[in-house]
């Protein structure tokens, strides 16, 4: 008898309607707001960057720090990336911490005890990681167990593995190419100036290609009919957004140079960014996390997608763990303690829903530097990391309410 | 003073846009057992929900008079207090925890310190158990037992409590025969305890079985009450189905070509339980423009045909053969059956068929993205250049196909999942209840595009348990129950009536 009783279609609430007169005006002002809406994380970015630079008393934006920032938390950012693509299809992953521990352990016996090439110890490392993924992926997509339990049973067991392998001792002294990834820069390729020119010069590669881009979508979409924003409004923000980029490379060249890390990074970003935004597997990540029948339904290979999906997480958690190995030189068993945790909260500050379905790259990297300049501007003024702990948890609290509370107000599920 | 324990007077009910009943009055006798009989939608289920204070007081028009007093139920727990309790299809006991448990679930039995006492709750419900005749140790898991089992621990922790009036929704429609049986005698019984059972039936031979009155319900309307020695089948027949076929569907000449795809001997096993048999030898075919319709009753194996056959979405053991233009082909899964032309738009769109939380452009290329990748990436402009046209050829109602297909009506959720399969270019389409949950006018929007796609050379087959539907728009009806085809009638021949024999017919007993 459901014909009756499910809830009587409300051909109303669908609309039909198509925006009333529209009054130039007011059609902008509408599009910046709904876009300020979607853009809540970046602009809570900025407050937070703005609170702690006066709290800080600008130590916070000073060249040294800025490039602290991204070295500092670029091992974070990485693990974030694959987390958010993780919680995206619905799944969770409690090991990465783990695993980049035993990555690194695992490093460490390669370059330093076996004495390999730094560049065959990293590639031997990184495919550890896609079998340790593959290995998780296997119990997750094939088995059918909850990637609750099995990347829980996956903290323990890599942990302990970090430790076998690491055997009471850490290992350390890396070779020097080895300790770039973590610690390098590119500097003074063009001698030692003041302001770095490469910095600079790749800044500005940056700007023109952004700009690029973004003008070649823009186009496409009005030759297929689209709706794109008003003029003034993309200017604007490409405006904004070229200056902010200025003045990041500004403080990178007054003082080491593009970090290697932040290289990488911006790599990850790209190739990423693109896979969710716009390729076949990223549709498919979307559409299982946001219902995985319909997605079976559609001819989506499910299974493939998760198996691939912890493949991945693996790859990347072992690259956080080499990064972070580089940066401390030294292999040792607390390594990555808790990496997990900030790179969950970084994917739900950023937007992701605890659901599914949600999240974007952009979203995960810029809730991983809020929490990073959270660490960051507390450690400055000398806040215990008891307080830092506790404040943590209310921001991603707080971030998640919010985003809980605009759902429910936009009437989703 | 009257005999009858409960008099419901002049019930309408009304959904925004949708009169579920209206002005149903009916009388049941203390003592009696009272069947009523309708199709799918007719108004039964919630004539019981109003009833049992599902549909609270003030959410309906007209009298419920329970033992000669007006009853303003607010919800379930008041309804029960006074004796009246609803046992539905979907049976809502807790697997987990034993059977005493379930039966005094929320009426525990305390003793000191408010404590449950275990003893007398075992006792208790040992008690209840030898009045059902189910000899089950009442510690037992309620998981343990079958289908019919369960349904007698329902009918225990109904007897606990203190039931005068029981309602029974389809009550044997998941049991086999021993199991109805039993239920149908324990039904029996309970009526010489002086309990008043109304059940909500398909099955004649049961109803003619066990009801001394029965009444019909059509359209949201109480047809006729029927004494028990005038009960006949072709008497409820005529009432269940006796409703005018006017221009509610848009016209259509068949232009039917040859044998797209045909289906042989395809059986398959209940997931969970391997040795029930849900879908039994179905053998059927559909030709180039044909809309052909499956028959069926809830239950009867028309979703876990289609399902087992789209991929092995559904069931165990699946055996059997698909020929396509004569030659065999594979549909193991779900992407091999769209590979092979075949496209399934599901029967409950919002949980196997629809990404809500998506726009309506990511769900319509969700199961074709292959079509728009471009050096490894969907190409975004081309997707909303599809998505448009289908939004614009589909009249599709949203302010672009960038909204959120979780805010659309039903209707055009349901066109929005039409688009997906049709972008994916099959040259099968099975429809599942595709009017389900819909209003009239996109029903006949949806029945238009049903007929274009035939008119364009495409085999459509269509799954509904509302007749009116099948006759009206198709040219060729399967009728389906208990898993086998009962019956293949062309559309000239079709009538209610043969259907609806064919849809009950049972397996034959030995």
């Amino acid at each position: 008898m459901s014909n009756l009783e499910t809830k009587p279609s409300d051909d109303t609430a669908a609309g039909g309607r198509v925006n009333p007169v529209e009054n130039k005006f007011t059609t902008a002002l509408s599009h910046v707001l709904s876009d300020l809406g979607k853009n809540g994380i970046f602009i809570a970015l900025v407050l937070v960057v703005v609170v702690f630079q006066v709290l800080t008393n600008g130590v916070l934006l000073r060249p040294q720090n800025v490039s602290n920032l991204i070295v500092q938390n670029g091992y974070i950012l990485i693990l974030a990336i694959g987390m958010v693509m993780v919680i995206v299809a619905g799944h969770i992953d409690l090991s990465v911490g783990s695993v980049a521990a035993f990555v690194g352990a695992v490093s460490g016996v390669f370059a330093v005890n076996m004495g390999l090439p730094w560049w065959l110890s990293i590639i031997l490392s990184l495919l550890i990681g896609a079998v340790v993924g593959a290995w998780q992926g296997f119990w997750i997509a094939y088995v059918g167990i909850p990637a609750f339990i099995v990347t829980l049973a996956g903290m323990l067991i890599f942990r302990g593995l970090a430790l076998v392998v690491l055997g009471n001792a850490n290992i350390g002294s890396f070779p020097e190419e080895y300790r770039a990834i973590g610690n390098g820069f590119l500097t003074n390729v063009f001698g030692d100036l003041n302001v770095d020119p490469l910095t600079m010069g790749v800044a500005a590669i940056a700007i023109v290609a952004l700009i690029v881009q973004s003008i070649r979508t823009r186009r496409g979409r009005q030759s297929y009919g689209q709706a794109v924003e008003p003029i003034g409004w993309f200017i604007g923000k490409l405006v904004l957004v070229s200056v902010v980029i200025l003045l990041f490379a500004y403080a990178l060249a007054t003082f080491k140079g593009i970090p290697v890390t932040l290289i990488i990074l911006a790599v990850l970003i790209l190739i990423y960014g693109m896979v969710m935004g716009r390729s076949v597997f990223g549709r498919h990540i979307y559409a299982i996390g946001g219902n995985l029948h319909a997605a079976e339904l559609s001819g989506i290979k499910t299974r493939n997608v998760t198996f691939w999906l912890f493949v991945n997480m693996g790859v990347l958690a072992a690259l956080a763990g080499l990064v972070f190995t580089a940066r401390l030189n030294l292999a040792g068993p607390k390594a990555g303690d808790g990496f997990e945790l900030e790179a969950i909260s970084a994917a739900f500050i950023g937007g992701a829903a605890v659901t599914g379905g949600v999240g974007t790259i952009s979203g995960a990297i810029i809730g991983g530097l809020i929490i990073g300049v959270l660490n960051n501007g507390m450690s400055i003024m000398g806040i215990g990391i008891e307080w830092q702990q506790a404040v943590k948890g209310l921001v991603l609290l707080l971030a998640v309410a919010f985003d809980v509370y605009n759902k429910r107000r936009s009437g989703g599920r | 003073m009257t005999t009858n324990i409960l008099e419901m007077l002049s019930i309408t009910k009304t959904f925004p846009g949708v009169k579920a009943l209206q002005n149903v009055t009916l009388a049941v006798g203390r003592g009696e057992v009272h069947a009523i009989c309708g199709e799918n939608g007719a108004g039964k289920s919630t004539l019981m929900k109003v009833l049992s204070g599902v549909y609270p007081f003030g959410t309906y028009e007209g009298d419920i008079v329970f033992e000669n007093e007006t009853m303003e139920f607010r919800d379930i727990r008041d309804s029960e207090a006074k004796g009246i309790v609803i046992i539905h299809q979907e049976l809502a006991l807790s697997p987990f925890l034993s059977i005493a448990e379930n039966i005094f679930l929320n009426n525990e039995i305390k003793g000191a310190f408010g404590l449950i006492d275990w003893n007398k709750t075992n006792i208790e419900a040992s008690k209840l158990l030898a009045r059902v005749g189910l000899r089950e140790n009442p510690t037992t898991k309620v998981r343990e037992l079958g289908v019919g089992k369960q349904q007698l621990v329902e009918i225990a922790k109904a007897l606990s409590k203190r039931v005068k009036l029981l309602i029974l929704d389809e009550p044997t429609a998941a049991l086999n025969d021993e199991d109805s049986d039993h239920l149908l005698d324990l039904i029996l019984s309970l009526k010489g305890q002086n309990i008043t059972s109304i059940i909500i039936s398909h099955k004649l031979n049961e109803i003619k079985k066990i009801s001394d009155t029965v009444t019909v319900i059509r359209d949201g309307k109480a047809i006729e009450t029927i004494a028990k020695q005038d009960v006949t089948e072709e008497r409820i027949i005529k009432d269940m189905v006796g409703r005018d076929l006017e221009h509610r569907y848009p016209d259509h000449t068949p232009h039917i070509g040859e044998e797209i795809l045909r289906v042989e001997n395809w059986t398959a096993y209940h997931p969970q339980d391997p040795t029930r048999i849900m879908v039994d030898n179905v053998n059927l075919n559909v030709k180039r423009g044909e809309i052909v319709g499956i028959a069926g009753l809830m239950g009867a194996g028309r979703t876990e045909f289609a399902m087992s056959l789209f991929g092995r979405s559904y069931g165990t053991r699946i055996s059997g053969q698909v020929y396509k233009h004569g030659v065999e082909i594979k549909t193991r899964t779900v992407s091999e059956a769209i590979d092979n032309g075949l496209a399934y738009a599901t029967e409950d769109r919002k949980f196997y068929g629809l990404n809500l939380i998506e726009d309506i452009k990511r769900n319509i290329s969700m199961a074709s993205l292959k079509k728009l990748e471009r050096g490894g990436l969907v190409d975004d402009n081309k997707e909303y250049e599809v998505a448009d046209g289908y939004r614009k050829s589909m009249n599709i109602k949203a302010p672009s196909v960038l909204s959120k297909v979780g805010k659309l009506s039903g209707g055009n959720q349901q066109k929005v999942v039409l688009s997906k399969w049709i972008y994916s270019d099959p040259d099968v389409l099975i429809l599942d209840e595709p009017t389900r949950g819909i209003d009239v006018g996109a029903k006949y929007e949806i029945y238009t595009i049903i007929n274009r796609l035939a008119a364009a050379g495409k085999g459509v087959i269509v799954i509904s348990s509302e007749l009116p539907e099948l006759l009206g728009i198709c040219d060729r009806i399967y009728a389906i129950a208990e898993g086998r085809i009962t019956g293949e009638l062309p559309i000239a021949e079709a009538t209610p009536e043969t259907l609806i024999k064919y849809m009950t017919m049972e397996k034959e007993r030995a």
